[in-house]
């Protein structure tokens, strides 16, 4: 889901020359909704050839703008929707965008590739009956690292939160939620009790590790590994396995206590000027052959089970794309606490940054 | 100049397009975030306008006075700096010859050619951990370390055992570099077309009279180009006030400052409210110290005219 994706040449030109396979099976569009389809999306999370392959199928146009990170998405659509017909916010959005009544729901006739989903994928907690999403990619929060730097895998996040021995060589994500809900898992709490003793213990931990913290990073932990500025990170496993595939000397692990799971999910905004294109559209995503082409380019984890025989070892096998089944089982996904908890969390956050 | 009451059509052309941008694009605007400021969030979306205080009592939690408390701080301390660096500068300029002149002042404005976040990725780039001025030092510092070999003490270990770097971000240091760095152009225009107005016959009477070259400076030469010295002054300390990526990248997210709070409750916190007073009450700071430089100019014009 994360920023700064970069293509990267070589899996580039895999995914090209899978196009040139593709083009000559193309799934025929379920039906015609013709027009133009507005698709707002983060940035290269895409396949290169997707959105053309599509206009070739179906006769739709794609007008594609980008978002850079999910507060840009709903500050865009709060006030109402500016024209877009697909929208790829991540997990706790999805949530507060359905509590807002700021999503159409789906209409499940017109998605015969549901049945391509991972039934793991079938029933989430922020969207009971996937009434108003269908799942695009899904990945972890967890610790990327320079292997020569480490003593072992830090795969605890006591390496992180309560430890000194990476003091001054430490990035944590500059996201309030995301690095207190990590510190509740340090301390073998669920991320998403958010009880008022528990804020103030994770603020303590933090406040107390604070010095040791070399950034909190706005949105760019994977270039400080990279650069040599630090030698663990806490951050989104996307942005890692860019890094690894710049450096060999960096790896990436979920600690042993659980690391957040996130799902970005494809869904049309309310007052969406062209809902058929855009189901026309998700049915295309989760096409097994098109979703293949896509994480191939993507590299993140598809929830498209039907995907998977058309993607190699390097993908499927890949840890860092899906975490060993034991970590999986501890890791949660986020969800949305309501405003009250919200403010509750900025407050900390601002006396954790106000602290000298 | 001609009465423009006798023209009023051609007033009217003037005056229409320009008073309509500034009521569309900062009047309204600037109306909906102070009716804002009075307002609660009723739910994920919506905010009710209740005319609540609240969103300004939150002003005196004791984090916001003390980010409150930095940000003043910082900004005065990297104004004065800036100020200190871009007097020597501008008096360069303003005593160069006439065909040095244009470069110079290239050289000042070239760094607006290039957009702030490149410049500030361009600042953590020099100033890292791994950025070049440590760089440097690490090679001056194995040469050090060579030459104590050579001689023979090696094993003491003068310099440490190993190299380390100096730390400029993520604190204090580093934020304050990255503003005098980004707003010390702002400070050395003022300053140089001051200094360009002075009548140079009055420092060489000074200097014939008798005065020193520091009496000089500081009773003839400084009062002659306050004006400018306090319009620089202004325009350096008030976007520092509002600084919000330095901070972020250069102070590595770890020493926020006000700006970084405005932010956060327009995105994730999703506090529209208290974030519109916050912002209401930093531009109520500007108001305060644009009236304070307005009425110093105005003392030291009647000082002036009276003397």
């Amino acid at each position: 889901m994360r920023k700064n994706r970069m293509p990267i040449s070589r899996r580039a030109m895999l995914a090209g020359a899978g196009a040139v396979g593709l083009t000559l099976n193309l799934p025929k569009g379920a039906l015609a909704a013709g027009g133009k389809l507005n698709f707002y999306n983060w940035d290269t999370y895409i396949g290169e050839d997707i959105l053309g392959n599509f206009t070739k199928a179906t006769g739709v146009d794609v007008q594609y703008d980008l978002f850079a990170d999910n507060d840009e998405l709903f500050a865009k659509l709060r006030n109402g929707n500016p024209g877009y017909d697909l929208i790829v916010p991540t997990n706790d959005f999805v949530e507060r965008m359905i509590i807002a009544d700021m999503l159409e729901p789906l209409d499940h006739s017109k998605l015969p590739n549901m049945k391509n989903v991972d039934p793991a994928f079938a029933n989430p907690a922020h969207d009971p009956g996937r009434k108003y999403t269908m799942p695009y990619f899904w990945g972890t929060v967890g610790i990327g690292y320079r292997i020569s730097k480490v003593s072992k895998t830090p795969d605890s996040w006591a390496d992180m939160f309560t430890s000194d021995e990476y003091a001054g060589r430490m990035a944590f994500l500059g996201e309030a939620t995301t690095v207190l809900q990590m510190a509740l898992k340090l301390m073998g709490k669920s991320m998403n009790d958010w009880t008022d003793e528990n804020i103030a213990a994770a603020e303590a931990m933090v406040l107390a590790q604070k010095s040791r913290i070399t950034a909190f990073a706005p949105d760019n932990g994977q270039d400080l590994l990279l650069a040599g500025e630090v030698d663990l990170a806490m951050e989104w496993n996307g942005d890692i396995l860019q890094a690894m595939d710049e450096d060999d000397d960096i790896g990436y692990v979920v600690p042993k206590e659980g690391g957040l799971l996130w799902e970005d999910d494809l869904c049309i905004p309310k007052g969406a000027p062209n809902p058929d294109a855009a189901h026309e559209m998700i049915n295309y995503l989760m096409d097994a052959k098109v979703a293949a082409e896509n994480a191939d380019y993507v590299y993140y984890a598809t929830p498209i089970a039907a995907a998977h025989e058309h993607l190699g070892a390097e993908y499927n096998e890949n840890t860092a794309i899906f975490p060993s089944k034991e970590t999986l089982a501890n890791s949660e996904v986020s969800i949305y606490p309501g405003q009250e908890v919200i403010s509750k969390i900025d407050q900390a956050w601002t006396r954790i940054k106000a602290a000298g | 100049m001609e009465d423009f009451r006798k023209h009023f059509s051609v007033f009217l052309t003037f005056f229409t397009p320009t008073a309509g941008w500034l009521v569309l694009l900062f009047f309204v605007p600037l109306g909906i975030i102070w009716v804002y400021s009075f307002g609660e969030n009723i739910s994920l979306t919506e905010i009710k306008t209740t005319w609540t205080l609240d969103n300004y009592k939150r002003m005196f939690e004791p984090q916001i006075i003390t980010l409150f408390w930095r940000t003043v701080w910082l900004s005065t301390l990297s104004t004065i700096i800036t100020l200190v660096i871009a007097y020597p500068i501008s008096m360069v300029i303003a005593t160069a010859s006439n065909k040095a002149k244009p470069w110079l002042m290239l050289v000042i404005i070239l760094p607006f050619w290039t957009n702030l976040l490149i410049r500030t990725y361009a600042m953590l780039n020099i100033l890292g951990t791994r950025g070049r001025i440590n760089d440097v030092l690490e090679w001056l510092w194995n040469l050090g370390d060579g030459a104590l070999d050579l001689i023979g003490l090696g094993a003491f270990d003068l310099l440490g055992e190993h190299f380390a770097p100096i730390r400029f971000l993520g604190n204090n240091s580093g934020v304050m570099i990255g503003m005098i760095y980004v707003y010390l152009p702002f400070a050395v225009l003022p300053i140089y077309s001051s200094l360009e107005r002075l009548d140079r016959n009055l420092l060489e009477a000074s200097l014939d009279l008798g005065a020193g070259q520091w009496r000089t400076f500081r009773s003839v030469l400084l009062p002659l180009t306050s004006a400018g010295i306090s319009t620089a002054a202004v325009i350096t300390f008030i976007p520092m006030l509002g600084s919000f990526l330095i901070p972020n990248l250069l102070g590595r997210g770890k020493v926020d400052m006000i700006a970084n709070v405005i932010e956060r409750q327009f995105k994730s916190a999703n506090d529209w409210p208290f974030g519109s007073a916050l912002s209401l009450f930093l531009l109520y700071i500007t108001f305060i110290i644009l009236a304070i430089q307005a009425f110093a100019n105005m003392r030291a014009n009647k000082g002036r005219n009276d003397g």
